[in-house]
């Protein structure tokens, strides 16, 4: 960007000199090869294998079909009617619900409150950001099943923590009701580090004078944060939170080692649910449904977020 | 300004001041809590690994009682597990090549031919950035399924390349229209032609945003789990992510081989973490300060 301010004609729109003109037209038969060989491969892997399965998932979702032969059966809307008169399905609607609830009123503060802290001049402070930003960078059907082992009962560190207490020991994913919360606990151990580097970097972007101004004139550390630092926040915060939606919509790879959506679908997610309703049962119609309506949710809050929260960023 | 954020950059945000005794107290306990929640379920793993059922039972805390060196050693001579990360990295390689290269090319003319629809055609690809990967999983199985790719590494691979094209051409685009023009009026007085410019001047000067790039989609693809469970059946073919589920299911409640076993196959992805942190984090959060 700085080099190509530096030229003065460039500007913002810097291939528009006089000169470069000149020498486009002389060259710009040469298009063609570039265009012929350069856009192709990209255009065709991304229209085969993402443009045309979406649509294609539209289709199929009013056909009732095993995956063999053509789509011949229509049901029209029915796929869409089995799918929310499912109880396994409300479930995962409110257990995704959840889940962004926990990500955007715990996990994004969590993440701001230690990004404020890793960011303070004590010696250590970048060791700590490693250590907050690793879970994120484990797989996370590894983190899964990692948590697996935390809690399981017999042999876990929930046994452990029972035998040290003296109190019988609890089996939190294999209880319906604990188990949502168990997968909470788990989707904030694994990515506040994410949010907490998005922190970082706009702390370091906000002017140090301001909050020197703001010391000089008396304010204190958390008049500061309040009425300083978190405004010129602003855009990280929503930015986070907008991941914290988008990711909480797709999880999947780590409820399955950890439960598979069970106990008694207690802990279905979309995802978990046209998994193992959709894909393991081959039923294309059905599953394709689940994946226009995980679509239609996500887009619409993406840009709904985007067009009510993000206008100015 | 699209590879770096000084996200690992060492200095701190408040340099003015330095932090008293009090607060200092504070800080560091918090931190270490936190630090202990996060280290600790990982610590307990890599230990568990070593110990005896029983001795788990008893303690999964404390130091082995006797360490079980041949609960590793069984696994490390086992062909299994090489196979399994032979499979992730064969495909995150074969993945991060076709990525660099489609996305490169596409990003290339974007920033550089102008054509009629080439507005239209970016943000084609850019819708790709909004979609789940999830909802045209099913559609997607039946593609690969007809294409004859079922249980091949390229089923996994090409649609996984195909994911991250939207990322990769805004990255590649916005790091190559930011190039100095001077460099591109050069090249074409001295005669050369795009295919020339792309090869000896864009590529070399791009090592920052490949590298980024190159990141996002090897990280992507190590840890991939649902598209290589749609699409592979025959175990010699599992990646790690799914070698590990298959493992679990053998030794169900034998959590002291299970435990050894996710310790070796995180482990190359920990070491790698903190001997390329810097690289690492900027490349993962390159993509979201975008």
């Amino acid at each position: 960007m700085s080099q190509a301010t530096s030229v003065p004609i460039a500007g913002s729109r810097p291939y528009r000199a006089p000169a470069t003109r000149r020498s486009r037209s002389a060259t710009s038969g040469l298009r063609w090869p570039v265009l012929v060989l350069f856009l192709p491969p990209a255009l065709l892997l991304f229209t085969i294998f993402v443009v045309l399965p979406m649509g294609e998932a539209a289709w199929y979702s009013f056909y009732n079909w095993s995956g063999y032969g053509l789509p011949t059966q229509w049901v029209g809307f029915k796929n869409y009617g089995f799918v929310f008169a499912n109880s396994a399905f409300r479930q995962a609607l409110i257990n995704n619900g959840l889940i962004i609830v926990i990500s955007v009123l715990v996990q994004v503060p969590l993440a701001l409150w230690l990004a404020t802290m890793v960011t303070s001049k004590i010696s250590g402070a970048v060791g700590f950001r490693l250590i907050f930003f690793l879970p994120y960078v484990l797989a996370d059907v590894a983190a899964g099943m990692i948590w697996r082992f935390v809690y399981d009962g017999d042999f876990g560190l929930v046994a452990g923590i029972a035998h040290l207490f003296n109190v019988d020991s609890i089996y939190p994913i294999a209880d319906k009701n604990l188990a949502i919360y168990a997968i909470l606990g788990v989707v904030v151990w694994k990515y506040f580090g994410f949010h907490m580097m998005l922190f970082i970097a706009g702390l370091q972007a906000i002017d140090k004078q301001v909050l020197e101004a703001a010391e000089i004139d008396g304010a204190t550390p958390r008049q500061k944060f309040f009425h300083v630092t978190l405004p010129l926040l602003g855009s990280t915060v929503r930015l986070s939170i907008f991941f914290a939606i988008v990711g909480s919509l797709q999880l999947f790879d780590m409820v399955m080692p950890l439960t598979g959506g069970g106990p008694f679908n207690a802990t279905q997610t979309m995802v978990t649910f046209l998994y193992s309703f959709g894909v393991m049962r081959m039923q294309v119609g059905f599953g394709s449904a689940v994946g226009v309506i995980l679509f239609i949710i996500c887009v619409t809050m993406a840009f709904g977020y985007k067009r009510i929260f993000m206008k100015n960023d | 300004m699209t590879d770096a954020p000084a996200v690992s950059n060492p200095i701190s945000f408040d340099p003015g001041r330095s932090v008293s005794a009090g607060s200092k107290i504070y800080l560091y306990t918090s931190m270490i809590i936190i630090a202990a929640i996060v280290i600790v379920p990982l610590l307990t793993t890599a230990l568990g690994g070593f110990k005896t059922l029983g001795d788990l039972r008893g303690d999964p805390f404390g130091l082995p009682r006797e360490w079980q060196w041949s609960n590793y050693g069984d696994i490390l001579f086992s062909q299994r597990y090489w196979l399994q990360m032979g499979n992730s990295l064969l495909i995150a390689c074969l993945t991060v090549f076709l990525t660099l290269l489609c996305g490169a090319m596409a990003a290339f003319t974007f920033a550089h031919v102008k054509f009629f629809g080439s507005g239209f055609l970016l943000n084609y690809f850019l819708l790709g950035l909004m979609f789940p990967a999830a909802t045209a999983i099913l559609p997607l199985f039946i593609r690969v399924r007809d294409l004859g790719l079922l249980d091949t590494y390229w089923g996994v691979v090409l649609p996984q390349v195909a994911f991250g094209m939207g990322m990769s051409i805004l990255l590649f685009r916005n790091y190559f229209r930011n190039l100095p023009s001077e460099l591109f009026d050069a090249a074409f007085v001295d005669g050369a032609g795009y295919l020339r410019f792309f090869w000896y001047v864009s590529l070399p000067l791009s090592r920052p945003i490949i590298a980024t790039v190159g990141i996002i989609a090897f990280v992507g693809s190590w840890n991939s789990y649902l598209l290589p469970l749609i699409m592979l059946n025959s175990e010699g073919k599992y990646p790690w992510p799914l070698g590990i589920m298959v493992y679990k299911g053998e030794f169900a409640t034998d959590w002291q081989l299970v435990l050894a076993f996710i310790t070796l196959t995180i482990l190359p992805t920990i070491i790698v973490f903190f001997l390329a942190q810097k690289h690492i984090i900027a490349g993962l959060t390159a993509g979201a300060v975008k």
